[in-house]
């Protein structure tokens, strides 16, 4: 049996009929074809299907879709304001933030629930804050300066 | 697969009460999602609380707080008057995986997925929480130490659920500490949780104490002469060594990849001492 959905997707209203079984990371990918979001470990492991859910970051592979009725989601594709790039996205271009990619959208949108939080974080604060985004290419260590110096440079304006 | 949003505590114990197979309660999802995925478990009803509002609220009912099984450790980790009345239970659920799984989990989820591990648990015992679960004949209310009966088993009957968890206000003297060891920083399963609740008086001198420990033993251990060891002193080396013999005796650990039974045994006794020095320091006493 299928449960038909009403939910608001990167500000825009959205409906999808979905089974109980599937998760979010499913409809998003498979019926609403927003493929930014990641499949990784599908247990809430890795990250790199990280969407903002009523504000809060979470994991898109442990929300089930049904739960989405009347919620308010945010994924990567909503972070670029139209051709213009999100400070996170522009810089981590410039500081080669990454390699291969597919973690890419979750460390940005997870970088950015923080610097909504916090716009003067530590590094270990970073790093903390990061460490349900897995990354086997960069090392972490250029995600972290990246979202550093994009914090600063947000502070700065 | 049916997925079921009740919207009041009794449409959720009637949806409870109907003789489906396998009902299993929604609260974050963070175990349950994982153990579908997995094959491990497939239920035949999901009964969604978070549209209950005793199940997502943190509400002040006077002398205690009454926190919704349904609020994420993110809400928790923002609650001012909780981290003051308990920094050793808003530690010990902060502790449970990433910035997306605080997103998510909760205290009671924690609490009724009943794993020997759950780092809430040894700290809500410690801190003398009770849980509120409602049922066919309505509410009751059951200490922490009672709900874990077995990994993964609890005593929460098929058609009752756990509504919120209680905890007193903040009082002074009082203050508890959770510390857990695991192979790195972050991301991983508790080896070893210690969590220790002190009441002191003005001089530093203990008047009540409760220690608990998780992943030692098949459900989490309240260590029982703790009280005796500790009433009375100020938690000199000597007594807080004590403390350690007992929470080594208390250990009835597994061995496996990430600590064998003696090293589990050997970290119990370490953890206790320093979260006990922990507590003791937040309630006043130096």
């Amino acid at each position: 049996m299928k449960t038909h959905i009403t939910t608001t997707v990167n500000g825009e209203p959205e409906e999808f009929l979905c089974e109980t079984e599937q998760t979010l990371l499913d409809i998003l990918r498979d019926e609403l074809n927003l493929t930014g979001s990641k499949e990784g470990c599908s247990s809430g492991d890795c990250g790199a299907c990280s969407i903002i859910l009523n504000g809060r970051l979470v994991c898109a592979c442990l929300v089930l879709a049904v739960e989405a009725e009347g919620q308010k989601i945010e994924t990567i594709e909503g972070m670029a304001d139209g051709e213009e790039l999100h400070p996170l996205q522009k810089n981590f271009l410039k500081d080669a933030a990454l390699q291969c990619g597919i973690c890419t959208p979750g460390f940005l949108i997870a970088a950015k629930a923080l610097l909504e939080k916090n716009l003067n974080p530590t590094e270990k604060e970073v790093r903390y804050w990061l460490a349900g985004n897995l990354c086997r290419c960069t090392g972490y260590d250029k995600i972290i300066r990246s979202v550093l110096n994009t914090a600063e440079e947000m502070r700065r304006k | 697969m049916i997925y079921e949003r009740p919207n009041t505590v009794s449409e959720a114990v009637e949806i409870l009460s109907k003789s489906h197979e396998k009902k299993s309660i929604l609260a974050g999802g963070t175990d349950l999602l994982v153990q579908m995925r997995s094959g491990y478990y497939r239920p035949s009803h999901i009964v969604d609380i978070k549209n209950i509002p005793e199940a997502t609220q943190i509400r002040d009912d006077g002398d205690t707080f009454l926190v919704g099984a349904g609020v994420p450790g993110a809400q928790l980790s923002e609650h001012v008057e909780l981290i003051k009345a308990w920094p050793g239970v808003i530690e010990a659920m902060d502790l449970i995986g990433s910035t997306q799984i605080q997103g998510r989990a909760t205290l009671g989820g924690n609490l009724c997925n009943a794993s020997p591990a759950a780092d809430s648990v040894p700290a809500m015992i410690a801190a003398d929480a009770t849980c509120i679960i409602a049922g066919p004949n309505g509410y009751r209310e059951e200490k922490i130490e009672n709900v874990v009966t077995a990994p993964g088993v609890s005593s929460i009957a098929n058609n009752e659920f756990v509504v919120s968890i209680r905890l007193a206000k903040f009082k002074t003297g009082r203050a508890d500490a959770y510390l857990r060891f695991i192979p790195r920083t972050e991301m991983d399963i508790a080896v070893v949780g210690a969590a220790v609740c002190v009441l002191i008086d003005k001089k530093g001198i203990c008047l009540n104490a409760k220690v608990s420990l998780g992943a030692v033993a098949p459900t989490q251990v309240v260590i029982e002469t703790a009280p005796q060891i500790l009433i009375g002193t100020r938690l000199d080396e000597e007594t807080l060594d004590k403390l350690a013999k007992a929470a080594r005796a208390s250990c009835n650990p597994i061995d496996d990849k990430r600590g064998t039974i003696e090293y589990r045994t050997s970290v119990a006794g370490v953890l206790t001492k320093r979260a006990a020095k922990i507590a003791f320091d937040r309630a006043g006493g130096a």
